[in-house]
């Protein structure tokens, strides 16, 4: 278990530190101090075991959290609680930097107070969170009796995710798929790896205790409805590009949910049903490697002239529906460590060399689909006495396209509340997808 | 900064250098690392020259940079531009890029030693001394070959200036220190020397850094420098404070100049020259006096530089160890300090004195410290001072204070530090030893050393106890009851249980008499810790347990019991396995006669120097040789001994009688006086008891075959035989493993194996030495007829053998004809230039071809009768040499190799042999009969020995080599 948590700024002072358990010592902060922020060599391991002492760290920015234990402890689960300390204090105060550390630290200790019990993570649920840990002290003490009771009976209950009597005007749902692709690629255009890690992120404004059923295309449910013959699968189209309505199963490598869905009816009827915590969460996480659409293609062409002069060309093809804007293209085009100047010409968008990064980064704010844009440079090298040849890093890329690479679509969402009058058909129901990408390569 | 010209601002680095220190994160400054990179690049690609100043900048730059522990792979070439420069801020730059970042570069280091060239050939003094600091800074074997040659010219040329003078000496400094080799003498040397005589003080302080360097090497070119060095420390010493106003530290004058010319005279003997001597004399006394004066000043430098000039004196006075007047005084001097309250000042005042009671003269001196000295053990805070002072009363140890001293030393081991425990128990251990009067009194104090320090007493310490209490007959009682004593504490040593053991097993008689240590009582105490030791104590306790069966017989059945038990004779352990089937057996089957005689007491151990002190030695760092060598020795009894590990257990006298494979080479011993306890046992040193499972059987050995061989004469022929080879071939008659030849130098250890006509014999040549053998060669060769004799096959060996090494040859030998001549061995290698020639002969006698027969006494006197001719028997008759002892002498006659036959004589004292030689050619059946008369007075008694055979000369030749063997 976690035996105690502490944050550091870039400078390696603590700002927070929180002791829960006998077993560490006051020296165990110098020790990840010493060993860590200010070593010699970057540590780049998450976990660090130093003098029997395990020290699990993540870094926001310049901030460093860092959680520690003498014992054996499960690691993904104490990196969950990390990003989770992360989600719950950008919700209480947004960014997290140093400055908002300082200015919150009664809230940062007393939200770990109640998050970390002797160790063992509790309630992180931030929704459930703010009903009692408010950023104005003294107006908690307002609450009414009986809004105290009610939050006693929410936190301890069984549904601590959300608390009875909400009522909405107007029943709103937003339903975000968020993805992020990963690709690297062979100079030849070969896929050396590739894999997409997806969520879905719900924002809910309903009513009551609705009950929801999301349904998405999992091949293995569409497989199963299909034997059971109630649909006819003829009508699933092949692939088209880029957010077509086809119905083409994907398969799930694998997935994680929310608290609130029921894992029992998951496993049995693989439906995804839950009662929705109020406000934004994330509902799952899951992971695709078969048929990802690549919405770009990278052709680079590097050429050595003599030992002072290096050309390099590069394409970019968009491949999904020419309807539809991929945003925010960049491609960023290492350059050796001699480079001793660089001249850019490029069709579309800006590209200028940053001498910090060692790389020249091309953006272009928007594209279609289905087109092509071009860079060429000329790097000027400085010869240098020592034969250590230019390792020819990858190019790598960042965009934004409005459609789920891996082919996810959201089949339904039906929202039942047997209590209250309003039926699935009254609640607004918005759907919106994001690719995005994560490390995309193309060797060169 | 101010604003300041275009020259010396240097405005861009300074930001640079701030903007890096402002930088939150190393992400941040690798950022701006490699836009600055970027832009120095830039600037360097640039097709327009940069002036001096901006190359001089960015060159700064890239060595900030560089500093800050990131790769630097350009810039070089604009740094060796700068070296051109006529300024000298860019210059400076230049250089100090180039000592750092030095890369072996070849077309980069011809230039920058063109640049070099030019600055030493300039008439600009500042500029000289920029190259030769480079030159120094860099200091490698190119430099060093490059400017060798130069760098003596400018530092004797007359016109060079001092400070150029100053660099050049330590600049020669380093490049000698760096390639000895390329730095050559000449006549430059002799005016070397002359620079000690020089005006300017700073050449004399350098001069004298490389001239106290170069004579160390070559003491005889630079003897003149004592002289000089004499009359310059005088007038340093006898100047007023004033005199020489640069050179005077807090009123010291020149400290680190006397330092240094003190510290050059210890290179070299007292100066014969009376003048120079007295004079020397004369600065030393003053020295001494000077350190009696009240301080000129309550600063600390002020009685640091005093100091520092007076323990290089002290030092110096130790090193002539000559004037009784003035060690004495030092010694005094030193006693000053050892009170005084600077630990540094104590420290060193104590390790001064460690090397003056060395001295004869100051040894008194030193001993009337000893209270001080004591005092400072116990209450110094610093454990490195207390070391010191441990090693200084170590030094002044002699028989007059010993007790005292030991029992302080015993005191502070209780509280010693870790790491020097080991070292303090050597120490009292050999104090202990050396300074014996009461022999009671070393037992009191080592087995006190095991309960205090029992983790840290080494097994050469208690290997030591144990000899000299064999050694000495007075102390055994007294230490067999200390020991039983010092067992019946609930938790003991694991060694105090190793000494117990073996003492209790040799000598629990001499206290079994008392009822409180009965045998019963002390057999259960010493089972008491079995369980608790680790397997080799446990090893050693089994065989204390069969010593018991034979000291009390009335301990048998339970001892048996013991051993019977699962966990000693299914022991997953097999050496312990062995020991306990073995001496189970042993203690059913033989009869007591045969019991007492294996496990006889053991011999004393032969007098040499103490391991103890070896072991110390090697602690104390060079000398590192002999524990090596006893690991190698070790090796080596294994070897030999490898062949008797399988037998079955020593239940035959058979068995008995071959060499203890455990009896450790080196454990050699003058042959045993005549007349006294029977001859037995070979194996001397200690650890037989921890080795070979034939512990028991080692009871049974030969006679002194051992004696050790005085060293041999070198020649360049090949050496006549030695004249003890004839008596060291005596001795292999009967057995076939042992040491052949031993020296200070060298050791041969012989293995050897028959069958039918055949042998193979193993040469294990051992070097004693920490020096390698080279051209190491061996011949063996076959003199008068015995080529056609017996013929002899050798490989060569390797003709370097490593110090403390043993290298292994082998000989196979086959037996023609029967033979009376032995082949000759002959050893040559070099030991340091010095040519060794060792000639020995090789124990191959024609008994070794024996083939035991069996028969019964009808059948032997048959054949008796059928070789009566004259010429077939051979008969001796000769004075036993060791008395008569049955056993010692069925052993022998089985080693001889034929059988021994029960029941033939009709006179039951007898001995009657029988066996059949086997050479290539034909067969040699030969009987053999021996009659004893025991009955005689000791030293009165005879042998007649009676060989028979189908040859006469093979009679002769048996019953020859027979009848020295009695």
């Amino acid at each position: 278990m976690i035996g105690g948590l502490f944050i550091y700024n870039h400078k390696g002072e603590v700002l927070i530190s929180r002791v829960y358990r006998d077993d560490i010592g006051r020296n165990a902060v110098d020790a990840f101090r010493v060993n860590v922020i200010h070593a010699r060599q970057q540590v780049r391991s998450p976990v660090n075991n130093i003098a029997r002492t395990s020290f699990f760290h993540v870094k926001r920015s310049n901030i460093w959290l860092a959680a520690v234990t003498k014992q054996n402890v499960n690691a993904a689960m104490v990196f969950e609680f990390l990003y989770k300390m992360c989600d719950v204090m950008t919700a209480y105060f947004g960014k997290i930097s140093e400055e908002n550390i300082k200015n919150n630290f009664v809230l940062i200790y007393e939200l770990l107070d109640e998050i970390l019990d002797f160790g063992y993570p509790q309630n992180s649920e931030t929704g459930a969170l703010k009903t009692f840990i408010t950023q104005q002290g003294i107006k908690s003490q307002h609450h009414t009796k009986e809004e105290q009771s009610q939050i006693t009976s929410q936190v301890t209950g069984q549904i601590g995710w959300r608390r009875e009597g909400i009522k909405y005007r107007r029943n709103e749902l937003f339903l975000d798929v968020l993805e992020s692709v990963n690709l690297l690629m062979s100079p030849q255009g070969q896929v050396l790896s590739a894999h997409v890690s997806g969520r879905v992120v719900m924002k809910s404004y309903l009513s009551g205790m609705p009950e929801c059923k999301f349904g998405m295309n999992d091949k293995i449910i569409i497989d199963k409805q299909g034997k059971g013959g109630t649909t006819t699968t003829d009508e699933a189209g092949k692939s088209d590009l880029g957010g077509s309505s086809g119905k083409q199963a994907i398969a799930i490598d694998d997935c994680t949910f929310h608290q609130c869905v029921r894992l029992s009816k998951f496993d049995t009827e693989r439906s995804i049903s839950f009662i929705p915590p109020d406000g934004e969460y994330e509902l799952m996480r899951y992971r695709t490697t078969k048929d990802i659409i690549l919405p770009f293609r990278v052709i680079p062409l590097v050429r050595e002239v003599g030992r002072t002069k290096l050309e390099v060309k590069v394409v970019i093809k968009s491949n999904f529906k020419p309807s539809l804007l991929a945003q925010k293209i960049e491609v960023r085009i290492p350059t050796p460590l001699n480079t001793s100047g660089v001249q850019v010409i490029c069709m579309k968008g800006k590209a200028k060399y940053k001498a910090s990064e060692n790389a020249i980064v091309w953006k272009i704010k928007r594209m279609a689909g289905m087109k092509e844009s071009q860079i060429s440079a000329e790097i000027e090298l400085l010869p240098t006495n020592d034969k250590k040849k230019w390792a020819r890093p990858p190019i790598s890329m960042n965009f934004e396209v409005p459609f789920a690479p891996s082919g996810l679509k959201v089949r339904y969402l039906k929202v039942f509340e047997p209590k209250l009058n309003y039926s699935d058909h009254d609640v607004i129901k918005w759907v919106r997808y994001i690719g995005r990408s994560g490390i995309y390569e193309t060797r060169c | 900064m101010p604003a300041v010209s275009k020259g010396d601002g240097m405005r861009g680095l300074a930001v640079f250098i701030s903007d890096i220190r402002n930088c939150k994160s190393k992400e941040a400054e690798i950022k701006r690392i490699n836009k600055e990179l970027a832009n120095i690049r830039s600037k360097f690609k640039g097709d327009k020259a940069l002036d001096g100043y901006s190359k001089k900048k960015y060159v700064c730059k890239l060595l900030f940079i560089f500093l800050l522990g990131h790769d630097i792979d350009f810039g070089h070439m604009e740094a060796v531009n700068l070296l051109s420069s006529n300024k000298y801020t860019e210059k400076q730059i230049g250089y100090l890029f180039i000592s750092v970042l030095v890369n072996s570069n070849s077309e980069l280091i011809r230039l920058i030693n063109n640049a070099i060239k030019n600055d030493l050939s300039s008439r600009n003094p500042t500029f000289m001394c920029l190259a030769l600091h480079c030159i120094a800074n860099v200091g490698s074997r190119e430099m060093a070959e490059a400017f060798a040659g130069e760098i003596p010219r400018i530092l004797v040329a007359g016109d060079t200036m001092d400070s150029v003078k100053q660099s050049a000496a330590l600049c020669l400094l380093r490049l000698y220190k760096t390639c000895p080799d390329l730095v050559l003498m000449g006549e430059w040397t002799s005016r070397v020397v002359h620079l000690l005589n020089d005006q300017h003080m700073g050449v004399v302080t350098a001069a004298i850094s490389l001239i106290t360097c170069l004579s160390q090497k070559n003491p005889d070119e630079f003897k003149t420098c004592v002289s000089l060095a004499v009359s310059r420390l005088s007038r340093i010493v006898s100047s007023a404070s004033t005199d020489l106003q640069d050179y005077t530290y807090y009123f010291v004058p020149a400290p680190w100049l006397s330092c240094k010319l003190l510290r050059l005279l210890q290179c070299y003997p007292p100066p014969e020259d009376g003048a120079v001597k007295g004079r020397l004399v004369e600065c030393l006394e003053t020295i001494l006096n000077k350190a009696q004066e009240p301080p000129k000043s309550k600063k600390v430098q002020h009685s640091n530089a005093k100091n520092a000039i007076l323990f290089e004196a002290i030092a110096l006075i130790i090193h002539y160890d000559s004037e009784p007047n003035l060690l004495v005084r030092a010694c005094n001097q030193l006693g000053q300090f050892l009170q005084h309250r600077e630990t540094n000042l104590r420290y060193l005042a104590l390790e001064s004195m460690c090397t003056l009671a060395s001295s004869e003269f100051s040894h008194e001196a030193v001993k009337t410290h000893i209270e001080t000295v004591i005092n400072a053990l116990k209450t110094e805070r610093d454990v490195s001072v207390r070391q010191r002072a441990a090693d200084l009363l170590y030094a002044m140890c002699d028989r007059s204070n010993a007790k005292q001293i030991v029992a302080e030393m015993l005191s502070y081991l209780e509280t010693a530090d870790y790491s020097i425990r080991e070292e303090m128990v050597l120490k009292v251990a050999i104090l202990a030893e050396k300074y014996a009067v009461d022999y009671s009194w070393y037992v009191d104090t080592i087995l006190n050393l095991i309960r205090i320090a029992g983790d840290y007493v080494s097994e050469e310490v208690w290997y030591r106890v144990i000899q000299i209490v064999i050694n000495r007959d007075d102390v055994q009682g007294y230490a067999a009851k200390t020991v039983f004593e010092a067992l019946q504490a609930p938790a003991c040593h694991e060694n105090m249980v190793k000494v117990g053991g073996y003492i209790l097993g040799e000598f629990g008689n001499l206290i079994a008499g008392d009822p409180r240590s009965s045998p019963l009582v002390q057999f259960n105490l010493l089972h008491s810790k079995f369980h608790l030791c680790s397997v080799p104590t446990r090893a050693l306790l089994l065989s204390a347990y069969i010593k018991f069966i034979n000291l009390f017989p009335e301990t048998k059945s339970t001892i048996q019991e013991v051993l019977r038990c699962d966990s000693q004779i299914r022991n997953s352990d097999v050496e312990l396995q062995q020991r306990a089937v073995e001496y189970l057996k042993l203690s059913s089957i033989a009869s007591t006669d045969v019991l007492a005689t294996v496990l006889e007491e053991m011999p004393p151990f032969p007098e040499r120097e103490s391991s103890i002190l070896a072991k110390l030695k090697k602690k104390k760092g060079p000398g590192a040789v002999s524990v090596e060598l006893e690991d190698g020795k070790r090796e080596g009894g294994e070897l030999n001994g490898g062949g008797e590990r399988g037998d079955t257990p020593a239940m035959s006298a058979s068995n008995a009688s071959t060499p203890s494979p455990s009896a450790d080479l080196l454990g050699l011993r003058p042959a045993p006086a005549v007349g006294s306890a029977p001859p037995s046992v070979g194996s001397l040193l200690v650890d037989v008891f921890s080795e070979g499972p034939a512990a028991a059987s080692a009871g049974v050995n030969d006679d002194g075959f051992l004696s050790s061989a005085p060293p041999p004469a070198a020649s360049e022929e090949p050496a006549p035989p030695l004249p003890e080879a004839e008596d060291l071939l005596n001795k292999f008659v009967c057995k076939n493993n042992g040491v052949l030849f031993e020296n200070q130098l060298l050791q041969i250890g012989i293995k050897s194996e028959y069958r039918q006509n055949l042998g193979r014999m193993y040469l294990f040549y051992g070097n004693k030495t920490s020096v390698q053998f080279v051209s190491f060669s061996t011949a063996v060769s076959c003199p008068g007829e015995l080529p056609t004799q017996l013929n002899l096959q050798t490989k060569t060996v390797e003709p370097l053998i490593e110090g403390g090494a043993q290298v292994q040859q082998v000989v196979n030998i086959e037996c023609l004809t029967d033979f009376i001549d032995a082949p000759l061995l002959n050893i040559k290698f070099r030991y340091g230039g010095a040519l060794q020639n060792i000639t020995l002969k090789l124990p191959v006698t024609i008994n070794k071809f024996f083939q035991p027969t069996e028969m019964v006494s009808q059948e032997f006197f048959q054949r008796w009768k059928q070789l009566s001719q004259p010429q077939q028997e051979a008969q001796k008759i000769f004075k036993s040499g060791h008395g008569i002892d049955t056993e010692v002498v069925k052993a022998k006659l089985l080693g001889l190799g034929t059988a021994l036959l029960e029941n033939v004589d009709p006179n039951p004292e007898n001995f009657v042999c029988a066996g059949v030689i086997q050479t290539k050619g034909q067969q040699v059946g030969c009987l053999l009969r021996l009659e004893p008369n025991a009955q005689a007075q000791p030293g009165e008694q005879m042998y007649r020995l009676t060989l028979r055979s189908s040859k006469d000369t093979v009679s002769k030749r048996i019953c020859d080599l027979l009848s020295e063997q009695f």
